[in-house]
């Protein structure tokens, strides 16, 4: 009796040695013909909204023997999972799709990503700044192709513009704001009538951003070398939102954050900074605000927010049909239908005088012709540099600003926030 | 003892060998072999009983422990390619004594563990006391305190996120009266602390007073009936019979939750609404492994983060073992 306990006890052992060990082997060998299941992990509405697929059904229609499965996930958690995932060696999907903000951050671990240059991918159709943030500096890897480039615009509700004795024809609001300084004092006039509990903006991190939209370097230079503290235009922009802030301009909701989405539900701010994909986030967020907003051009005439890439881990199963899908995925005509259904600006020029992109006007907004207004702040934009922790430098920053709009002395939030990107960038 | 046992057997099997009549050499030797087998059985199968469990802990905790070691001697970052043999001794448990934001999530830890704790107990002591009456529905309310802790925490903090939102949350709603500007929850120490603090004690509650309830029924009834006749009320009968009744349950359960006190990550990072997982704009409800995860996550910094991780390791040995003196000392007087 005793005997069978040993037995018994042993065989749980060993089954969970074996059970530990065995892996589940889907799919061996990327034979293209076969039938296949891509996976695709995103951030958001990288190619798709809740309830429309619309792109990869076409993909799967004209390829039967593919299914895409995509697996959606917040920012943080997307950008965190892909590299414990390419760290460990095992467990991305077929197809990652990076932030431009943290895709430098990838260029250290080349070799753990596909290279488009040697898959026939023409690099040319795009502008040599967008390629070389995914690109090694020798130019001879590209780890990323391209989906969509966020140019920058004003999104304002004309309502509250109206209700506060401002213009609300978008000529006449664009031409309220040459200049971020004209956007603020604007800002200022607002408030002196704006309903009750009504700001003038969503967030200081978003103007401090937009601020920083019309400079070539910000964070980091050229050389790569980290510059935040000594750049003036950092300090500048610092300092001129901090006094927006002070003056009660902002509603204080930190960025993607549940109570931001009620701000635009319930109109808490008569404007945001709006970089094209933006336009899918409040039509999603807010759909009951339809026909209140309007699009005027951001202030300082330029500048460009966001935009993704699509990678193809090395360590995936179908390398081959994931390399297809990821180029079928960022061609100029997936990325026009993509404009059309979600807002995402294609990132290559050529499609940009396509009647498709130039002539498109959403409805959402007030009949705003999103196709005109966002080529012409990227046709000014400078190419901005961008270095591995970019990304987390802007997110300090805006939580820097939060604080600030919570009560925090400015100073002890700027030092703060120095000494937490040093941590964040530096060596250590 | 065991070593002269063998060494003793084999002159005693030479003796016994010529004695014995050589028809059955062979079950000499069997039951030589079965003696031997069954001594294994009894001494050796204990062992593999609980093997299982020192295999996965020495998989799933030692071998975690000693590379997170390391780790912390390492300058690791993923940006950085061949950074993980850059050994760099001590440095990192070095600049974590100089670090103060590593205190201000050590104070936000201990500081939200007492606010939590506290309440959490009296409370789950205060419902255990209730149930064990005899009430109508008793089976139905017992099973009905341990629905929070078998929610999941993600779904139970989308709820009091809404609760504690600052400009359409419904607690702002109810003290709207009280107050004179709606509380900004995560902007002060106190408000971020208090709302974690809810949080967690929601979740654990009902956990702690099911094992009080356990306890309280070992309790011979004998005591009550005795007590009660004696004209003591339940109150009285609460603080002289029950409470030294349970105290080793007690111990327990404060052992317990302070070690969970001090591993709060869940709460605090779901509360959070930076995208840096700053644990508010401030750091104002950064938890310790909020801040290790952080280090690690958005930063990229294995080795400090590995440092943080063993620091708080341990912290969590001596303020336990002060705990279990504290609580020795106690069940000590007692005696």
């Amino acid at each position: 009796m005793r005997r069978t306990h040993a037995t018994i006890g042993l065989l749980a052992a060993g089954a969970l040695v074996l059970a530990a060990c065995s892996k589940n082997d889907t799919s061996s060998g990327g034979n293209p013909a076969g039938p296949v299941t891509l996976t695709i992990n995103v951030f958001g509405d990288n190619f798709s909204l809740p309830g429309n697929r619309s792109i990869y059904e076409e993909y799967e229609k004209a390829h039967p023997n593919v299914k895409i499965a995509e697996n959606r996930s917040d920012f943080g958690t997307h950008h965190q999972n892909l590299q414990a995932r390419l760290t460990a060696g095992s467990g991305t999907a077929d197809l990652e799709v990076i932030e431009v903000g943290q895709i430098a951050g990838y260029i250290g671990q080349t070799d753990k990503f596909v290279n488009f240059l040697g898959e026939g991918v023409d690099a040319g159709q795009w502008t040599p700044a967008i390629v070389q943030r995914a690109s090694t500096s020798d130019h001879k890897t590209l780890i990323g192709l391209p989906t969509d480039t966020g140019g920058l615009a004003m999104c304002y509700r004309t309502d509250l513009f109206a209700a506060a004795g401002l213009p609300t024809k978008r000529d006449e609001v664009s031409a309220l704001w040459k200049s971020w300084q004209d956007y603020l004092d604007t800002g200022s006039r607002f408030l002196q009538k704006a309903p009750k509990n009504v700001k003038w903006f969503d967030a200081g991190g978003h103007v401090f951003t937009g601020i920083l939209g019309n400079d070539k370097e910000t964070y980091y230079n050229d050389k790569g070398d980290l510059i935040v503290e000594s750049n003036p235009a950092v300090k500048a922009a610092w300092d001129q939102t901090v006094k927006a802030i002070k003056s009660g301009q902002s509603a204080a909701l930190a960025e993607f954050s549940p109570e931001w989405n009620t701000g635009f539900q319930q109109g808490q701010f008569a404007t945001v900074t709006c970089p094209a994909w933006m336009m899918g986030y409040i039509k999603s967020n807010a759909a009951a605000t339809a026909g209140k907003w309007d699009i005027a051009t951001i202030p300082g005439g330029s500048g460009n927010w966001g935009g993704s890439y699509v990678t193809v881990p090395k360590q995936g199963k179908n390398i081959k049909a994931a390399v297809e899908l990821a180029k079928w995925l960022t061609a100029p005509e997936q990325n026009v239908k993509l404009f059309k259904v979600i807002g995402n600006f294609p990132s290559q020029k050529s499609t940009w005088s396509q009647p498709d992109v130039a002539d498109f006007k959403s409805d959402f907004f007030s009949n705003a012709p999103a196709g005109k207004i966002f080529p012409a702040s990227l046709a000014n934009a400078p190419a901005q540099v961008v270095g591995p922790q970019s990304g987390v430098i802007g997110n300090t920053f805006s939580t820097a600003l939060n604080s600030v709009e919570q009560g925090t002395d400015p100073n002890t939030a700027w030092q703060k926030a120095i000494a937490d990107i040093k941590a964040a960038a530096g060596t250590g | 003892m065991t070593r002269s046992i063998l060494r003793g057997a084999p002159p005693a099997r030479d003796r016994r060998r010529p004695a014995a009549p050589p028809a059955s050499p062979h079950t000499g030797r069997r039951q030589v072999w079965r003696s031997r087998l069954y001594r294994l059985d009894v001494k050796g199968s204990p062992y593999l009983y609980v093997a299982p469990f020192f295999l996965l802990f020495g998989v799933f905790g030692l071998f975690p422990l000693a590379y997170t070691a390391l780790i912390s001697t390492t300058a690791w970052s993923p940006r950085r390619p061949g950074s993980e043999d850059i050994s760099v001794g001590l440095d990192n448990y070095r600049n974590l004594l100089h670090d103060d934001n590593f205190w201000n999530a050590l104070i936000n830890t201990v500081g939200i563990g007492l606010v939590s704790t506290g309440p959490q107990l009296f409370l789950a002591l205060g419902i255990a006391h209730l149930l064990n009456y005899r009430l109508r529905g008793r089976l139905f309310l017992r099973m009905g305190v341990l629905v929070p802790y078998v929610t999941s925490v993600a779904a139970a903090a989308l709820i009091f996120n809404q609760m504690f939102a600052r400009d359409f949350g419904l607690l702002n709603w109810l003290l709207q009266p009280f107050v004179d500007s709606p509380i900004d929850w995560r902007a002060s120490k106190l408000a971020s602390w208090t709302a974690v603090s809810v949080m967690v004690t929601w979740h654990w509650t009902g956990y702690n007073a099911l094992i009080y309830l356990a306890a309280m029924q070992t309790v011979p009834y004998d005591l009550y009936e005795s007590a009660a006749i004696d004209g003591a009320s339940r109150w009285r009968q609460f603080w002289a019979i029950t409470i030294p009744s349970i105290r080793p349950t007690i111990i327990f359960t404060v052992i317990v939750s302070t070690v969970g006190a001090l591993q709060l990550f869940a709460e605090p990072f779901l509360f959070d609404t930076t995208r840096n997982h700053n644990g508010g704009a401030d750091r104002q409800f950064q938890t310790v492994v909020l801040y290790l995860y952080q280090q690690f996550w958005t930063n990229g910094r294995y080795g400090y983060a590995a440092a943080i991780a063993w620091a708080l390791f341990l912290i969590t040995v001596v303020i336990v073992l002060v705990n279990f003196l504290l609580a020795r000392r106690i069940r000590g007087s007692d005696d």
